[in-house]
């Protein structure tokens, strides 16, 4: 019982993912900063706003759904830390896994979009509900392409188990280097799920102030915000463990040493695109990726199909 | 979305909007099917203002009509003024305010191309172009003495000169900004997602241009030559050699390809200018009053064309003195190039014609063509409307006007 309240709250749970979540943030906007030509904020600025926005009052508008309004940002939270817990850190396995924990981590990342979707929709502000329209009109856009892209190497390791996913790669290193171009589309997808530059389109702050969370202060805003960072930190980490699968087999703490090494590497991929476009439309983006990406991740599906069949 | 109307305001507070004004869409989806622009939060009284005060002190007013094109202002009103008093303003003192003129354009359009890519969400571009500007920010600090009101000009010439010490410190900074604005010209011409975002939006044609009096970059953008440094020069631009950029894309894009071109020209026009120079007295003495007369005077403002009248009465105040801000120009073609574009797209559509809206402020009347009633108040009404207003939401003042009352009795 110890344990398994130590596990949820504090490692692999809730603290543990905070704490590393705060500091991806604070590592996203450094390198942002860094790479254009700025300072950048000092380490502990993540969790001075997290503290600061935590002292604030809590502001329900008078038109919205409060229950909805203020249980949004707890489902966001609670999904992402659930799906953490099937994340393999340390070696091959995770805390927890099962045959199928891959499909579990994808729906449990889904979710926060819908909470996003829910929380701004029933602002009832329109900023709110345009931001929180394109929210989903994206979802439809990106999870396609992440699904393909993710399902490959899946499919070439014959399980829907990440630890079984790892178990294959280390014993086959050459498969990795087929699942590269899944991997460039899964951090192309990754950036539509965290709605960072090109395509935040959902809460473009020039068009729609803040999107979806326009109407979120506060409290809920903190655990909304907090809740984006572990999604960054949960998105690197399933990257990490189906596309970067090596050196696993060195003792839980190099494992552990090279699993944060991989989370960073991903981040830092994530600011360099941030930095170096600009914001597309949102016919742009849902062109781009159903004509441009999704052919791309089938690509992937059938070479991969086709290496399966041919090492048989 | 469904396919119903929203209407969506943007402004007088908003995160895209850098003053206030106010913009409202008609959306259909991400569509917008129309667009009404309100302005008049933002008004100062900058022109009656001056008919108070003196020809010295309302230039320091009109240097304030704009923070960032402040010269243009200040020196289209000089003009005026020096015609109608008839000063012959010394050679040196004419290329000094032209040297001005364009270090001002060089920063006002590198702070455009910075605002551009913030409002595409191209952070990186801001923050490059910024970093730039402060080169001639401090050239100009340099030159004036002030980053944005250089209080360069006075009646009859410029209140500095320029020293020999100063003109290499200015070419190494030109050099400099020069090979920078050519990388942004590659990154412009080569990044996609810029170029995805700018072409095709924000369209106006040569002939809409022209119908709607759009002036400057935007109406150079859509194919119009016309330069009023070329057209009528003043200053001493008639002795330089330059071109005026026009293009032929009748878009965003375009008009960031002007911009950019503009630069190049000014870097161009820098350097002539520190190399013509001629020696001499910066200045000569002008009279406190002014003879009357009227005048009109012209410039190109990094906006677009700058028109002043100045009428004078032969005292030291002018009788009236009116100003028509470029973006005053420009403002009508906005809501042309916004119909039927995307939401997404208004921000830069509004940002590139470069508004800046004090600038064009108007204190607005309007009259009800049913009963012929204006929404004019004179200062008694307002006052009486102003107090039951507040009584209606329960705040009485005569309770506080008979404490004040008292108070200043007892002192």
């Amino acid at each position: 019982m110890t344990e398994a309240l130590f596990n949820i709250f504090v490692f692999p749970g809730f603290l543990f993912v905070a704490v590393f979540g705060l500091t991806a943030e604070y590592v996203d906007r450094k390198l942002y900063a860094l790479m254009q030509n700025r300072i950048g904020p000092p380490w502990f600025q993540p969790l001075a706003d997290f503290i600061k926005l935590s002292a604030k009052e809590d502001v329900v508008p008078q038109n919205a759904d409060a229950l909805v309004f203020k249980m949004m940002p707890i489902v966001a939270i609670t999904s992402i830390l659930t799906a953490f817990l099937y994340m393999p850190m340390w070696g091959s396995k995770a805390l927890f896994a099962f045959k199928g924990d891959l499909v579990v981590v994808i729906y449990l990342l889904t979710v926060p979009t819908l909470t996003y979707f829910l929380g701004g929709w029933y602002s009832r502000s329109v900023y709110s509900m345009i931001g929180a329209a394109r929210s989903l009109t994206q979802l439809f856009a990106y999870e396609i392409p992440l699904f393909l892209s993710i399902l490959a190497p899946a499919m070439l390791a014959d399980t829907w188990s990440l630890s079984e996913m790892s178990v294959y790669f280390s014993t086959h290193p050459w498969a990795i280097l087929c699942n590269l171009l899944g991997f460039v589309i899964a951090i192309i997808a990754l950036l539509g799920k965290l709605e960072k530059v090109p395509f935040d389109i959902p809460e473009a702050e020039t068009e729609i102030v803040a999107g979806a969370f326009t109407e979120y202060g506060g409290r809920l805003l903190a655990i909304f915000r907090l809740a984006i960072d572990m999604e960054l930190v949960v998105g690197a980490s399933l990257l990490a463990a189906v596309f970067l699968p090596f050196g696993l087999g060195y003792g839980p703490a190099a494992g552990f040493a090279l699993y944060l090494v991989k989370v960073l590497f991903i981040i830092g991929l994530i600011s360099l695109a941030r930095t170096i476009v600009a914001r597309l439309r949102i016919d742009q983006m849902i062109n781009f990726c159903w004509k441009v990406v999704a052919p791309l991740a089938f690509l992937q599906f059938i070479a991969d199909l086709i290496i399966k069949g041919a090492t048989r | 979305m469904p396919e119903r109307e929203v209407k969506l305001t943007i402004g007088p507070q908003h995160p895209m909007l850098k003053e206030p004004e106010s913009f409202l869409l008609t959306l259909r989806g991400e569509k917008i099917t129309d667009m009404t622009v309100r302005l008049g939060y933002n008004h100062r009284g900058i022109e009656k203002a001056c008919e108070q005060r003196t020809y010295i002190q309302d230039m320091y007013l009109v240097e304030r009509v704009c923070g960032i094109c402040s010269h243009s202002h200040s020196t289209c009103f000089i003009q005026a003024v020096e015609e109608i008093a008839g000063l012959q303003v010394p050679k040196r003192g004419l290329y000094i305010r032209t040297l001005i003129s364009e270090l001002e354009r060089i920063h006002s359009h590198l702070l455009w191309l910075g605002v551009a890519g913030h409002e595409i969400g191209f952070g990186t571009l801001l923050m490059y172009t910024w970093r730039d500007r402060e080169l001639v920010m401090d050239i100009l600090a340099l030159i004036s003495g002030n980053r944005v009101n250089y209080g360069m000009n006075t009646i009859g010439g410029v209140r500095r000169d320029i020293t020999a010490e100063q003109i290499p410190q200015i070419l190494s900074a030109i050099d400099t900004l020069e090979e920078r604005t050519k990388y942004y010209i590659q990154v412009g011409t080569q990044e996609i997602t810029l170029r995805e975002r700018l072409s095709g939006v924000g369209k106006l044609s040569r002939e809409d241009a022209t119908h709607l009096g759009a002036v400057g970059p935007t109406a150079r953008a859509s194919g119009v030559n016309r330069d009023v440094r070329r057209d009528d020069p003043y200053a001493v631009y008639g002795e330089l050699s330059f071109n005026v950029i026009t293009d032929e894309h009748s878009d965003v894009y375009g008009r960031t390809l002007v911009r950019v071109g503009e630069l190049m020209e000014s870097y161009k026009l820098v350097r002539q200018i520190l190399k013509q120079m001629p020696d001499g007295p910066v200045v000569v003495k002008a009279p406190r009053k002014i003879p009357a007369g009227q005048a009109v005077s012209r410039y190109e403002a990094p906006r677009g064309e700058d028109v002043h009248y100045v009428k004078a009465n032969g005292s030291d105040k002018p009788e009236r003195v009116k100003v028509r801000a470029p973006t005053l120009a420009n403002v009508q073609v906005v809501a042309h190039m916004l119909k039927d574009g995307y939401l997404a797209d208004t921000p830069i559509v509004i940002a590139a014609i470069d508004p800046c809206f004090s600038c064009t402020d108007r204190a607005i009347a309007t009259t009800n063509i049913d009963n012929g009633r204006t929404d004019r108040m004179d200062w008694p009404t307002l006052r009486k409307y102003g107090i039951d207003w507040y009584s209606k939401q329960g705040i009485d003042f005569a309770e506080l006007n008979r404490k004040l009352r008292t108070m200043r009795e007892s002192n």
